[in-house]
């Protein structure tokens, strides 16, 4: 489905992504784990057209989408959640959910997506006119979360969902996650929490200073010793 | 579904509320001129006032709402001006009403296509950076206006038809005023808040950052030049050094002082900014002094927590003698 080719990103001079490939198949999780500084958010942000890569392809569905512009890939229903929520402040919540179908015209269709997205997360149905910004870190990402289905994504990008959580509330919003899934959407994971990224992943890579360094299924990385020692201390 | 059904209402209240008082204001101005206590010097200030609304509220575009400090406002408004008073000169047989609103819609539009040129290279840029060369931008404008002998260059551009009336000042004040409600309230509006809010954010929602600026900035523009012809029809005469920086900074200043992204609050500072220094002319040398002294006051006090505390109590006092106020359904 999304498919990353040889992918190299360069900030001025110093290279972030040296030579990165990696697949994405229909109704996956992948996660992309990796430590501070390994390029995890910089992948992100060049599958999203946030950024250009130097060279290396990245195709969704067969289309070459590299040089498309980031507001034209949401469009494509591939949808990132941006890393540290990124949610609108000193807009509503629903006004953040609203935007989040900035995309879309059908408006019975907006109003039932809505509902659905108020299903998944009550806490923000309670809170439907308070300031996003006045919201929990909990709540905050549930509210980014839900900003990202109201643009009816097939891919959905989710960058540190876990940055900056209680434990509790971590748990939750990974079963959330898993939950998505579930209901079709394919999703690529970028986590610091290995722990928790590869108990739920289908299958995952491990990036190190702009390199793919392991690759395999959830499980089998969660009980290699490799990672244990790099990633999940010991 | 009650729910909304009652925030209708309560919408359509409030604009009968603002026409209400749009009409009752304008009847008042009016009145006063007819009995003579509005004179000259008073209708002078309060055309001035309009003017300035004009440029307040589109500023309020940029900077406040799209969160983009821009500091070339008056080049635009020059461009405006000029744009509209050469209209006038040169069609002088144009009946009157016609020509005044041609000539300001070819300053607005000369302006906006000025705004297109500097905003598609500007707006890549952002802070310090395009605040920079907003500025550079309207020191050049003023730097070519003064080179052009056809159009008056360093002695200014006379003989200009002096057709602005208070009525017709007020009329585009109004317009202005409408017009960024509306686009602020519309999908458009939503998208130049957010992205003030959060560019990555906003782009991973689906918004085109680039277009949405250039836009805003466009109207911005656009209400400048408006503001430049009805000054330059009001004055007869402009000079390019009307235009300078420092009026850039004033208009600012007023967009800073009112709160950013507030109309009410950018009307109500853009009047009591305009005829401050008015009313301080008794006070002759110090008028400067005091004129910056309450600006500092202003800026220090506005987010005082006892300053808040007395204005929720205005607030909740007007509430009160609200004549339209809504009756609490049960």
């Amino acid at each position: 489905m999304l498919k990353v080719n040889n992918l190299k990103v360069n900030y001025g001079m110093i290279e972030a992504i040296k030579d990165v490939s990696f697949e994405i198949n229909q109704g996956e999780i992948i996660a992309l784990i990796g430590a501070n500084g390994a390029g995890k958010t910089t992948i992100m942000h060049a599958i999203s057209g946030l950024i250009k890569p130097v060279s290396g392809s990245i195709m969704l569905n067969g289309q070459d989408i590299t040089k498309i512009q980031a507001h034209e890939i949401v469009r494509k229903h591939l949808i990132q959640v941006p890393e540290r929520r990124r949610v609108f402040a000193s807009q509503s919540v629903e006004e953040n959910l609203q935007l989040g179908a900035f995309t879309r015209k059908d408006k019975v269709e907006i109003a039932k997506d809505m509902e659905m997205v108020y299903a998944r997360f009550p806490r923000l149905k309670e809170r439907y006119k308070q300031l996003a910004g006045t919201l929990s870190g909990g709540e905050q990402q549930m509210l980014a979360m839900g900003r990202a289905l109201m643009s009816k994504p097939e891919i959905l990008i989710l960058d540190e969902p876990s940055m900056g959580l209680a434990p509790l509330l971590v748990a939750e919003i990974f079963s959330i996650i898993k939950d998505i899934n579930k209901s079709g959407t394919t999703v690529l994971l970028v986590e610091q929490n290995a722990k928790m990224a590869l108990k739920i992943a289908d299958r995952a890579y491990v990036l190190e200073t702009g390199n793919i360094v392991v690759t395999g299924t959830g499980e089998e990385l969660i009980n290699s010793d490799e990672i244990k020692k790099a990633y999940l201390g010991g | 579904m009650k729910k909304f059904k009652l925030k209708k209402i309560d919408n359509k209240k409030k604009t009968f509320l603002y026409i209400f008082m749009i009409v009752v204001i304008y009847a008042i101005v009016m009145a006063l001129t007819s009995a003579g206590i509005i004179n000259r010097y008073y209708n002078g200030i309060l055309i001035t006032v309009c003017i300035n609304l004009i440029l307040v509220v589109s500023l309020n575009l940029t900077t406040g709402y799209l969160g983009q400090l821009t500091l070339g406002h008056a080049g635009f408004m020059a461009i405006g001006a000029y744009a509209a008073a050469y209209f006038s000169k040169t069609f002088m047989t144009i009946p009157q009403p016609f020509s005044f609103i041609i000539a300001l819609l070819i300053g607005g539009v000369m302006a906006m296509i000025a705004g297109l040129i500097i905003g598609v290279p500007a707006l890549r840029l952002k802070g310090d950076y395009l605040a920079i060369i907003t500025l550079g931008f309207g020191e050049v404008i003023k730097t070519i206006l003064l080179s052009m002998a056809i159009i008056g260059g360093a002695k200014g551009y006379i003989g200009i038809p002096r057709v602005t009336t208070f009525t017709s000042a007020y009329v585009f004040v109004i317009i202005t005023i409408v017009f960024v409600c509306l686009l602020i309230k519309s999908r458009h509006g939503r998208a130049i808040i957010s992205i003030s809010e959060d560019e990555i954010a906003s782009e991973a929602s689906g918004i085109n950052i680039v277009k949405y600026k250039i836009m805003a900035f466009a109207f911005a523009a656009f209400f400048a030049g408006i503001a430049g012809g009805i000054y330059a029809h009001y004055m007869g005469i402009i000079e390019p050094k009307t235009f300078g920086f420092n009026k850039s900074i004033e208009i600012l200043v007023m967009v800073v002082l009112g709160g950013m992204g507030s109309i009410n609050g950018a009307v109500i500072a853009t009047i009591a900014i305009t005829i401050l220094p008015e009313m301080l002319r008794s006070l002759s040398q110090y008028r400067t002094l005091m004129y910056a002294v309450t600006l500092i006051g202003v800026m220090l006090y506005k987010y005082d927590p006892r300053v808040q505390v007395l204005m929720c109590k205005a607030k909740m006092f007007c509430a009160k003698i609200n004549p339209f106020k809504r009756k609490e359904a049960k």
